[in-house]
């Protein structure tokens, strides 16, 4: 479980735009998101999400379908 | 990385340096053949790479029955957890006069620099006794080296006519062997004038700088240099193996060169040179360094958690220093994240683990959120480094 950072994805907002799903898994530099067997839609990989960068590439992508909480604010 | 002495002189073999008659022997009684082949008296070095047993340990036979003893006993020797790697037999001319050359960088004016004395020694040695006899001279690492700079060096040494010609020669191609070989230190500590008038290099150190290692490989591999094979002063234990192996399975930054020592403060520390300086201060205000590490180029918070967790299990450690230089591209909050998360999964609390938390630098704002909420105080720039070693010397008691 992440101690730090919580990555919260709406996936019915994500389902909305062709693409955006395979986006988030692209530009998100240490792999938190991967596709789900669902199409259009991601699951986030929860040993991966304290690594967050918060470098912003993912809530850019997707302002309504992602959100990056720090757990330590 | 440090050569044995058969293979610097196989690489200034190769450049057409002047060397005594020597030649590598593997058992006593190789030794002894090679001294009957050379005749005369003859000098036996033990090729060793922990630092003080090649030069303490030479030995001088006058005939090959006393090579084949000294050699046994050579062949014996501790170097750092392994034997000699074979030792060297050469003779030993009796000359008119000897000289030392040293290569290296200087520091300061951030070009290599060559110097010479007009007597045999390590120049670094010489320059504590003798100053007045050493000379110097700067050249380029960016352009061809030209001969005139080891003319001019051999011309401070009073050298004239054949003597200066013959001495610029060997300058010149030490030089170039220096920069192709990407070396850190050269250093031919003993140079003879012999009674024909011909030089011949006895004595010599070199070590590559270790990045260099991948880029030199065609040369490394020409020596029989093993891939693995980084020239510790002694084997890696345990704890050091370990920490190369989370240096290498996580490609995001560095954690390394980690090396063990027998003190009760981990060290987890780093950037732009603040390694050596934070192990140096924490020593300078009386404390015991458990390990050196040196965190840098932004390290995933996984590998700040794994070293955090190496160094904290280590026996005899029952507390942290997290200390760096300041940082650029590191980042202080995701070192902050590993070491929490390290101390924790230990469970362990972290306000009860951490001595001082000093990495200021990117994303230092965030790292201090970070801690706080684990009641750990942040150190920023304010703190100096002496300060931080000090604080963590002190609370270690």
């Amino acid at each position: 479980m992440a101690m730090f950072i919580r990555v919260d994805v709406d996936n019915s907002i994500v389902e909305k735009t062709p693409g955006l799903a395979g986006k988030l898994v692209e530009v998100c530099p240490v792999k938190i998101f991967k596709l789900a067997s669902k199409a259009n839609a991601v699951e986030v990989v929860e040993n991966n999400v304290d690594e967050c960068t918060l470098c912003d590439l993912c809530t850019q992508a997707s302002p309504q379908g992602v959100q990056v909480i720090k757990l330590y604010e | 990385m440090r050569f044995y002495e058969f293979e610097a002189k196989q690489l200034l073999k190769k450049h057409r340096i002047p060397l005594v008659q020597s030649e590598l022997a593997q058992t006593a009684d190789e030794a002894q053949k090679l001294a009957a082949d050379i005749g005369g008296p003859v000098i036996l070095k033990p090729q060793a790479i922990a630092p003080g047993v090649a030069a303490a340990s030479m030995r001088e036979a006058s005939d090959p029955a006393g090579a084949k003893a000294a050699a046994a006993e050579l062949l014996g020797l501790d170097d750092g957890g392994r034997k000699p790697n074979g030792i060297l037999v050469e003779a030993r001319p009796t000359g008119e006069a000897v000289y030392s050359l040293s290569f290296t960088y200087d520091g300061t004016s951030k070009r290599p620099v060559v110097a010479a004395a007009d007597m045999a020694g390590k120049i670094d040695d010489l320059g504590d006794t003798h100053p007045e006899r050493i000379v110097r001279r700067h050249f380029s690492s960016l352009y061809p080296f030209s001969d005139y700079i080891a003319k001019e060096l051999a011309k401070s040494l009073a050298l004239e006519g054949n003597d200066l010609k013959r001495m610029t020669r060997i300058v010149s191609g030490l030089a170039r062997l220096f920069l192709d070989y990407d070396l850190a230190d050269l250093d031919v500590t003993s140079l003879v004038k012999l009674g024909d008038g011909n030089f011949v290099v006895l004595d010599v150190e070199a070590d590559l700088e270790i990045e260099a290692r991948h880029r030199q490989r065609p040369m490394l591999d020409e020596l029989g240099f093993a891939k693995e094979d980084l020239r510790q002063v002694r084997e890696p234990t345990e704890f050091e193996l370990e920490g190369a192996r989370i240096d290498e399975e996580d490609p995001r930054g560095i954690i390394s060169p980690i090396a063990e020592f027998d003190g009760n403060i981990g060290l987890v520390i780093g950037a732009g040179g603040g390694s050596l300086t934070l192990t140096d201060a924490v020593r300078k205000h009386g404390g015991r360094p458990a390990n050196y590490a040196a965190i840098g180029g932004n390290p995933s918070v996984d590998k700040a958690r794994r070293l955090t967790k190496l160094v904290l299990t280590k026996p005899g450690v029952d507390k942290i220093a997290v200390m760096s230089n300041v940082v650029s591209n590191t980042r202080a909050d995701l070192v902050a994240r590993g070491v929490i998360k390290g101390i924790t999964e230990l469970g362990f609390e972290p306000a009860d683990k951490i001595l001082i938390f000093r990495v200021p630098g990117a994303w230092e704002a965030d790292a201090a959120k970070i801690l706080k909420k684990y009641g750990v105080e942040y150190c920023d720039r304010t703190v100096s480094i002496s300060e931080a070693a000090r604080r963590a010397v002190e609370k270690v008691g």
